[in-house]
């Protein structure tokens, strides 16, 4: 079984540990390094009105120090700074676009496909200056017809190619539903096996800041149900950057779910080849009280909330859940019978969502473990409204965090 | 010989869908040609604008196509249009798909085969006529009714009724069934339920042949891809977006709209505002060509043309074959909608009757050699039937197999293994 776990290798390029047994936790210490203590450190502060600031001047490194203890992971720093190399730092757009472009000069086959990805760059500039590179072909500028270019990326996989289609914004997807259920996630059991589709859909998605409800929309939830895709979520430069190249090399169908306010986070990464592993889960702060699920922008609200916690005394326990289908039910299972408290915070709607399936399966299978029942903070089941303070109100922010935990470890 | 992109005769024609029943009052002069028989009933309840613009089309030079037909006949043609050889194989092809289709509709009735089953017969002249011109890596992408392009295309008799009967030796293992009939060897990339999904699969096959080209730099790569789709399928968004990209980008595609003039129950002229489809294409950039498709002679020719122009690069062609399929919608549907005349109409224009007759009244063969023929298939669907029921039924073991072409993608159990490493998953017995 050691060639399955050859990928999964390459993740933890900086331990030395063998890899002959299964053991994800290991490679889960790798992501942390943006807020272990070292010499440059870059943070990632997420105010209470969800607005994200990162790299701060040395006027707040004072304040960062408190923060950099509350964060920190106990276990397994060193394997963090073994390594002699530096990393470059990087924005997480940046972090996508090297996924993607590595994978592109690797093999061939790999071509872009969406809205405005070619000459514009991206309209988040995921794609800037690959049509330059690649040409307009590789990298290709579509018209505006998402079921067909999505059908047309989906028609490229099983001939072949390696496409990686674009959604402008993940709601619009909602067009390609008919391509991404019945093609996407079918064609490859109902042809009997013998046409893989290794496509890569990916867009951002969740509520920005004030985008109107059409362009706030989270569909992790409307495609978790279709069987033979993977559905993933990035969150840091470092599992960006990683699960693009993981989701690329796939022979499978996965959906890579960006987030539009973490396209500028900044954080140092490994220049060696890594890729993320999908179907696991990333350790973001391991602890004793209570176990916090979360995924994409919600990490940083609970991070936050982690801060006020710790200063209250508890010491929570942080998974960035990362594969939203499949979930990784070993490292979430290891921590419910450490902790025996759930709690889960998600952007998605309440009804029917990731976090929804994820009680499901946590109380299917840990239900012995727990101690109290499990807490499920989501987005309200509202359209995301225009207006800033009602926007603020529809998704989870850390003092909701706080609160939760507090009743739940009573 | 016609090439039917240099003025053609027959694209240049409007057709006039009016033709008188006993029940109504025609809404144009009795005296102009008729034509195309499409079903006049619910046409008079139009409203007046349209009724305008029929008016209008019919005063254009309007050509019953079985007129054209004995046009052709009557002029002496220097050259014929096959050879014995090419004959035959037409021949064979097309009393394969009849033969099949009637055997499939048997063994529906007889308990063998459930669910929805969408015969061919009547539109062989389309399959034959344009899979026959095609290479092993061509592509080939149809729609629910695909038995017949299966066939066409090379797949076994024997793979694709066992897939009917849902056994594991079926094209896909007994996984896709009727409507979904896949061959990666043969390039059949399916098989769709949904219309018009398929034709954005076929773009992008297509797109990989462009790409494969110029990108890979695969210099002598000029696969062409044929998509196969109905009437119905031509007022669905994704038609127009595949028709936009194709020829935006020079796609290798050819566009071939099977129009038997019904979808299910609903009459392509109750449907659509335009009725032409071929009209369609040029206003996307590209060849409109509408042909008679009951006549593989010339599907042929028009195919011949369609699959050059896409070889050599110059980009997509949108081809509408007037047919009509002699049986109902699918195996379920009762089929009272459609007028008993037109049904007579066309089924004196079966194809296979009249390539017969062409083919005896040239010379190129004789009753025995194609009565031969027919034994043949005769004894090649018995064999499929016998291996279909022979077959094993998919064992439990076969369930979880194949959702992921990575298996990985079941996750990480409880217990720290992959789930598709529990030894339950490959029983098939594993809840995932």
């Amino acid at each position: 079984m050691a060639a399955i776990f050859q990928g999964v290798g390459a993740a933890a390029t900086l331990s030395s540990s063998p890899s002959n047994s299964f053991v994800p936790k290991k490679f889960l210490t790798s992501p942390r390094r943006s807020f272990s203590v070292r010499k440059v450190p870059s943070y990632v502060v997420v105010r209470s009105d969800g607005s994200v600031n990162f790299d701060l001047n040395s006027k707040s490194r004072r304040a960062q120090q408190l923060v950099a203890n509350a964060v920190a992971t106990k276990a397994d720093s060193s394997a963090a700074s073994s390594s002699s190399n530096p990393g470059h730092e990087l924005l997480l757009f940046e972090a996508l676009r090297e996924g993607l472009e590595e994978e592109m000069e690797r093999d061939p086959r790999v071509c872009v496909m969406g809205e405005d990805v070619g000459h514009y760059g991206g309209s988040y500039k995921v794609t800037k200056d690959l049509a330059k590179k690649f040409g307009d072909l590789r990298v290709l500028d579509t018209p505006i017809a998402e079921n067909s270019f999505t059908g047309m990326g989906i028609g490229a996989a099983m001939t072949g190619l390696r496409p990686v289609v674009e959604g402008m914004n993940m709601g619009f997807l909602l067009l390609a539903f008919n391509q991404i259920s019945n093609n996407c996630g079918m064609l490859h059991y109902t042809s009997g096996g013998q046409f893989t589709i290794p496509i890569v859909i990916r867009g951002p998605g969740g509520v920005g800041r004030q985008l109107g409800a059409e362009h706030s929309q989270r569909l992790e939830s409307y495609f978790q149900s279709i069987p033979g895709i993977q559905m993933v979520a990035c969150s840091t430069p470092y599992n960006a950057k990683g699960l693009m190249k993981a989701a690329i090399r796939s022979e499978n169908p996965v959906i890579l779910f960006e987030h539009v306010l973490l396209y500028n986070l900044k954080e140092r990464i490994p220049d060696e080849d890594y890729i993320c592993n999908l179907e696991e889960a990333e350790m973001v702060r391991p602890g004793e009280h209570v176990t916090i699920l979360t995924y994409s922008r919600m990490r940083y609200h609970v991070m936050q909330a982690a801060k006020t916690l710790v200063n209250k005394g508890y010491d929570p326990e942080v998974i960035d859940i990362r594969s939203l289908k499949p979930f990784d039910l070993y490292t979430i299972g290891n921590s419910v019978k450490k902790t025996h408290r759930v709690l889960i915070v998600e952007e998605c709607m309440r009804t029917g969502g990731i976090g929804a399936s994820l009680t499901a399966a946590i109380t299917e299978n840990f239900n012995d473990y727990l101690d109290a029942p499990i807490m499920c903070l989501s987005s309200q089941d509202v359209p995301t409204p225009y207006a800033g303070t009602l926007e603020e109100w529809t998704v989870v922010q850390p003092a909701q965090i706080v609160t939760a935990v507090e009743q739940l470890c009573r | 010989m016609a090439t039917a992109f240099s003025a053609p005769k027959l694209a240049a024609q409007p057709f006039n869908t009016i033709s008188p029943t006993s029940q109504h009052k025609p809404l144009i002069s009795p005296t102009a040609a008729s034509p195309f028989l499409g079903s006049t009933r619910k046409l008079l309840r139009l409203s007046s604008s349209s009724q305008l613009n029929l008016r209008r089309r019919s005063s254009g030079s309007v050509f019953a196509v079985s007129d054209i037909v004995k046009e052709k006949k009557s002029t002496s043609i220097p050259s014929l249009l096959i050879t014995k050889e090419e004959g035959l194989e037409l021949y064979e092809d097309m009393v394969l798909g009849r033969a099949f289709e009637d055997m499939c509709a048997q063994m529906y009735y007889r308990g063998k085969m459930f669910g929805f089953v969408h015969l061919y017969n009547g539109q062989e002249a389309i399959s034959t006529g344009f899979i026959k011109l095609l290479k092993q890596q061509d592509s080939v992408v149809s729609t629910y009714r695909d038995h017949v392009h299966a066939l066409s295309k090379g797949v076994p008799a024997r793979a694709v009724m066992s897939e009917l009967f849902g056994k594991t030796t079926g094209c896909c293992r007994g996984q896709g069934g009727s409507m979904h009939m896949f061959s990666s060897e043969h390039n059949l990339i399916g098989g769709f339920a949904f219309i018009g999904e398929g034709i954005p699969v076929a773009t992008g096959a297509a797109f990989s042949s462009k790409y494969r080209r110029e990108v890979l730099k695969e210099a002598d790569c000029d696969h062409v891809t044929l998509a196969f789709f109905g009437d119905g399928t031509c007022n669905n968004g994704q038609f127009f977006e595949c028709l936009n990209m194709a020829a935006l980008w020079k796609l290798p595609i050819v566009f071939v709209v099977e129009n038997n003039l019904w979808a299910i129950g609903m009459s392509h002229l109750r449907a659509t505002s335009d009725p032409q489809i071929y009209k369609k294409g040029p206003a996307f950039g590209m060849p409109g060509v509408h042909v008679d498709g009951m006549d593989v002679l010339k599907v042929r020719e028009v195919a011949k043309e369609a699959i050059a122009r896409a070889r050599r690069g110059e980009g997509p062609t949108l081809v509408e074959c007037e047919t009509y399929r002699f049986r109902g919608h699918s195996l379920a549907d009762p089929d009272e909608l459609r007028d008993p005349t037109e049904k007579a109409h066309y089924a004196a224009r079966d194809p296979i009757t009249a390539l017969k007759k062409y083919l005896i009244e040239n010379n190129l063969s004789g009753e025995a050699e194609l009565k031969a023929i027919d034994k043949k298939i005769d004894e090649l669907l018995e064999d499929a039937v016998e291996f279909a029921d022979e077959s094993p039924l998919p064992p439990r073991s076969q369930l979880l197999e194949n959702v992921f072409a990575d298996p990985k993608g079941f996750g990480i159990g409880p217990d720290g293994r992959y789930r598709c490493e529990d030894p339950k998953f490959t029983e098939g017995t594993a809840h995932v």
